[in-house]
C-alpha cells in the first residue's frame, strides 16, 4: 500500500486504466504537457504520448462532443472539465447526446465516457470556482454520478467509472485533493497521510459504482452525506457527541437507497448534509426517498444543511460553506425533535 | 450627415405574394471553377468557397476539370436511388397526411445530395446525418420496410418507440443515430475522425448540417477541434435556403457564403451545386481524399433549395413565395440527371417513366408489408416495459421497479 492524496489517487487510476487498455484517451484543457491545473494528469502525456493525453481548445461543448464521437469509435475517453463551473456550455452534450445516446439507438450506439471535474468551495474561488452542480446531473436518466470523499474511494471509483460502458460524471471535491477537512478553516491544513483512506493500494481494483458507504457507524442519528460534508459531519458529530452513523453515498445516481435506509430504520433520525445550494437539490431527491422507505421509523423530521440558496460569494465563504457550526447546529436539532 | 449604429435585420428576397428572387445567388457556369491538387495550401483554395463548382451544365452535358468521368450505368444506379428516395418521401408525406403516423421530413430537391456522398465514401467512413439524409441510410442498406417500421413505432421499429419518425439509426451501415436537436452530431464526427487517426485507420467522417443549424456552437466547436487536430472529416452544410421560416441571411448567410466558415481556422471550403450530382460526388471524393492522405477536413457548402416544408407539422406558403422553387436557377437535381443521361444515349423518358412506377410499386409493397408489424391504430403492439431497457448498459433497481410498476398499472386495464 502507498500512501496517496487524492489528487495521487486519481492520476493513479488513469495510469493503471491507460496501462491496461490501449482504448483509454485523456483529453481536457491543460491536461496533457502541463499535467492539469489541479496536477491529476501529472506525467501521463510523457508515458502515454501525446495521442493519448490530449491537450484542447478551450470549449467544453467541444470537449464533451469530441469525446463522444470518440467513444462511438471504440475509444474509452476520459475527459476533464477542469473547473465543474464551466461544465455547462457541455451540458446539452451530456444531457441530450451522451447520456440518450444508447437509449434513442437501442444498444446499437453508445459511448462510454467519463468526465471528470473539480467541485466545491473552500478554496476561495469565488461563484465561478466553488459550484457544486451534481444534482442537476442526477436529474438526468442515463448518465452516472459520482462523487468521492477520500483517495482511496476516489481511485476505486474512478477506475469503475473508466470501465462502465455507461457515461459517468464524476464530481472531485477539490477541498479534500490535499486532506480531509473537518469544516473549520481556522484550523491547521491535515494531510491525507493520517488518514485511513489515504492507504491507496498501487495497482489496479475498483469500488463499484452504486454504492454507498459507512464513514463512521453509529446508533443516534444518520447523516446522509458525500464528497467534502463526510468529513465535516464526521466532525460534527464528534463536537456534539452525538452517536451518528454517517453515510457516504460515493455515488448520487444510480442511489443505495438500500444502504440508507436500513441505517434510517435504525437510528430513527435523519440529516441529509450537501454543500450545494437547497432548493430543488439532491438532498430533496435522498429527504423523498427516505421518508418513503423509513417514514415509520422516523422519530423526527428529516432535517437538511446546505449551501445557502445564493451563488457562492468569494468574500463570506465560511458564511456560506455548511461548515462545523452549521452541521452541528443541524444536528442538535434533529435530535431535539420529537 | 451623422453616422449611427444601426441594427440590420436580415431579410429574404421574397416573401408570400412576391416574384421569387435570387439574384443574391452567386453563381459560376459549369466547368468553370478549377479543381486544385490535393494537398494544397487553405490560402491557395480559398477560391472553391467563394464560387460554385458544377459540372452540369444548361445543354445536361458534363463539363470541366471537377466532371468524375463516372460510368453511365453508375450514373442509372445513382438516378435509380434518388429517385427512391423521392418516392418513398412521396408515399411516407401521404401517410402522414392520411393520420398513420405522426410525422416526416422529406427531401424533395435535396436527393443528390445523400447518394452522391453516399456513393464517393467507403463503407467503412461514419457518416453523422442530419434529418434529411434519409438517402444515406437507403443507400447504405436500410431497407424500406425498416424505415417505414421507424416512422410507425411498431414492432419492427429500430428505436422501439423511443424516437420521432425518420430518426433513424444504422450500426451496419455505418450511420449514426439521428438526434433531433440539430448540430449535435457534428463535433462528433470530429470526435469519431480524431479517435480513427488515433488508431491509424484511414477511415473518415462526414457528417451534415442545415445552414441554419451553422449558428449552433456545435458547429463551431467541430471547425475548431477539426482544424486544431487535422481531424478526417468532412463537413457538409447544406444551404437549402430555408430553416423553417427564416431564409439563410438570419443564419449569417449574406455577408459570406457558409463554405467560408472554415476559412479562418484555415479549413479549406467548397461551395458546390447542391443540386448537381456529379460536381457533389467530384467535390465529395476531392474532400475525402484530402481527408484520407492526411491533410484534414474540408468543409462542403451544398447549394440547394427545400423543395417543401421543412416537416409535415410546417405551412412554407406562410413565409415564402409558393412556385420558389420552380424558380431556383439550379433546378431539380432528379432531372438533372436524369437530363444528362438522356443527352448521353444512357436513358429515356420511357424508361424513366417505368422506374418511376416500379418504384412507386416497391414502396407501396414495403408498406404493405411494414403494416403487418403493426400501425398507430392496429396491433401487434410493442411492450412498453421496454421503455425502461437501455437507459443504462444494466438496468438499475430504480428503473426496475419503476417497470414493475408498470407492468401492474397495465395489468388492471
Amino acid at each position: 500500500m502507498a500512501q496517496m492524496n487524492m489528487i495521487e489517487a486519481i492520476r493513479s487510476a488513469h495510469d493503471v486504466m491507460m496501462e491496461k487498455d490501449s482504448t483509454v484517451v485523456v483529453l481536457g484543457e491543460d491536461v496533457g504537457y502541463f499535467g492539469g491545473v489541479f496536477r491529476c494528469t501529472d506525467g501521463l502525456q510523457r508515458k502515454y504520448g501525446e495521442h493519448r493525453v490530449i491537450d484542447t481548445p478551450i470549449a467544453e461543448g467541444g470537449i464533451v462532443a469530441a469525446a463522444i464521437g470518440m467513444g462511438v469509435n471504440g475509444l474509452r475517453p476520459v475527459a476533464e472539465i477542469q473547473f465543474a463551473d464551466y461544465i455547462y456550455p457541455g451540458f446539452d452534450q451530456i444531457v441530450s447526446e451522451l447520456a440518450r445516446l444508447r437509449y434513442r439507438s437501442c444498444g446499437d450506439f453508445f459511448s462510454p465516457v467519463t468526465i471528470r471535474t473539480p467541485c466545491g468551495g473552500g478554496i476561495r474561488g469565488g461563484q465561478t470556482h466553488s459550484q457544486s452542480p451534481e444534482g442537476i446531473f442526477t436529474h438526468i436518466s442515463g448518465i452516472k454520478t459520482v462523487m468521492p470523499s477520500n483517495p482511496y474511494d476516489a481511485k476505486g471509483l474512478l477506475i469503475a467509472a473508466i470501465e462502465s460502458d455507461d457515461p459517468v460524471v464524476f464530481f472531485e471535491p477539490k477541498r479534500i485533493y490535499n486532506g480531509p477537512f473537518d469544516g473549520d478553516p481556522d484550523k491547521p491544513g491535515v494531510s491525507w497521510a493520517s488518514h485511513p483512506k489515504g492507504e491507496v493500494p498501487e495497482g489496479y481494483y475498483t469500488v463499484p459504482l452504486g454504492s454507498a458507504e459507512v464513514a463512521l457507524p453509529g446508533e443516534e442519528l444518520t447523516i446522509i452525506t458525500y464528497g467534502t460534508m463526510v468529513h465535516v459531519s464526521i466532525a460534527a458529530a464528534q463536537a456534539t457527541g452525538v452517536d451518528a452513523e454517517v453515510i457516504d453515498v460515493r455515488t448520487m445516481a444510480p442511489l443505495d437507497v438500500q444502504t440508507l435506509a436500513d441505517s434510517v430504520k435504525k437510528t430513527g433520525r435523519c440529516l441529509i448534509a450537501h454543500e450545494a445550494t437547497r432548493f430543488g437539490g439532491y438532498g430533496a431527491e435522498l429527504a423523498a426517498t427516505i421518508q418513503k422507505e423509513c417514514f415509520y421509523h422516523l422519530e423526527a423530521p428529516i432535517r437538511r444543511v446546505a449551501g445557502w440558496d445564493t451563488p457562492y460569494p468569494h468574500a463570506f465563504e465560511w458564511q456560506y460553506f455548511p461548515g462545523l457550526k452549521r452541521v452541528s447546529a443541524s444536528i442538535r436539532r434533529v435530535m431535539e425533535a420529537e | 450627415m451623422i453616422e449611427k449604429s444601426r441594427l440590420q435585420i436580415p431579410r429574404p428576397t421574397a416573401r408570400p405574394g412576391d416574384e421569387p428572387d435570387f439574384s443574391y445567388l452567386d453563381l459560376s457556369p459549369a466547368g468553370a471553377i478549377d479543381k486544385p491538387p490535393i494537398g494544397s495550401r487553405t490560402r491557395d483554395l480559398e477560391f472553391l468557397s467563394s464560387g460554385l463548382v458544377r459540372v452540369l451544365d444548361d445543354n445536361h452535358d458534363a463539363v470541366g476539370p471537377w466532371d468524375p468521368g463516372l460510368d453511365p450505368a453508375r450514373l442509372q444506379v445513382a438516378l435509380r436511388w434518388m429517385m427512391l428516395n423521392r418516392a418513398f418521401d412521396e408515399r411516407m408525406w401521404q401517410i402522414q397526411r392520411q393520420g398513420r403516423i405522426s410525422f416526416y421530413m422529406q427531401a424533395l430537391g435535396e436527393e443528390a445530395i445523400s447518394i452522391a456522398q453516399g456513393m464517393a465514401l467507403r463503407a467503412g467512413d461514419m457518416c453523422f446525418p442530419s434529418y434529411r439524409n434519409q438517402g444515406l441510410y437507403m443507400y447504405r442498406g436500410m431497407k424500406l420496410i425498416d424505415m417505414m417500421c421507424q416512422c410507425l413505432s411498431n414492432t419492427r421499429d429500430m428505436c422501439q418507440g423511443r424516437q420521432l419518425p425518420v430518426m433513424y439509426h444504422s450500426k451496419e451501415g455505418n450511420v449514426f443515430s439521428i438526434s433531433g436537436n440539430l448540430a449535435t452530431q457534428v463535433p462528433h464526427a470530429v470526435g469519431w475522425a480524431m479517435a480513427s487517426a488515433i488508431k491509424g485507420e484511414d477511415h473518415i467522417a462526414a457528417t451534415w448540417l442545415g445552414d441554419g443549424s451553422t449558428a449552433e456552437a456545435d458547429f463551431h466547436h467541430a471547425l475548431t477541434f477539426a482544424a486544431v487536430y487535422q481531424a478526417p472529416v468532412i463537413l457538409n452544410v447544406v444551404n437549402n435556403q430555408w430553416a423553417i421560416s427564416s431564409f439563410q441571411g438570419t443564419a449569417g448567410g449574406q455577408r459570406r457564403p457558409f463554405a467560408a466558415r472554415g476559412l479562418g481556422l484555415g479549413i479549406p471550403g467548397i461551395r458546390v451545386d447542391g443540386n448537381d450530382f456529379l460536381a457533389i460526388y467530384a467535390a465529395t471524393l476531392w474532400a475525402a481524399d484530402h481527408a484520407r492522405r492526411g491533410h484534414g477536413p474540408t468543409l462542403i457548402e451544398h447549394v440547394t433549395y427545400r423543395g417543401g416544408a421543412h416537416s409535415t407539422s410546417d405551412d412554407p406558403t406562410k413565409y415564402r413565395p409558393r412556385d420558389e422553387w420552380k424558380s431556383f436557377p439550379l433546378g431539380d437535381p432528379v432531372d438533372r440527371l436524369k437530363q444528362h443521361l438522356i443527352k448521353e444515349g444512357r436513358w429515356s423518358e420511357e424508361k424513366h417513366g417505368r422506374l418511376e412506377k416500379e418504384l412507386k410499386d416497391e414502396v407501396q409493397a414495403a408498406w404493405k408489408e411494414a403494416q403487418k408489424y403493426g400501425t398507430m391504430t392496429e396491433g401487434p403492439w410493442l411492450d412498453p416495459a421496454t421503455m425502461f431497457e437501455d437507459v443504462y448498459a444494466e438496468m438499475p433497481q430504480h428503473l426496475e421497479s419503476q417497470r414493475r410498476r408498470l407492468l401492474e398499472i397495465l395489468a388492471e386495464d
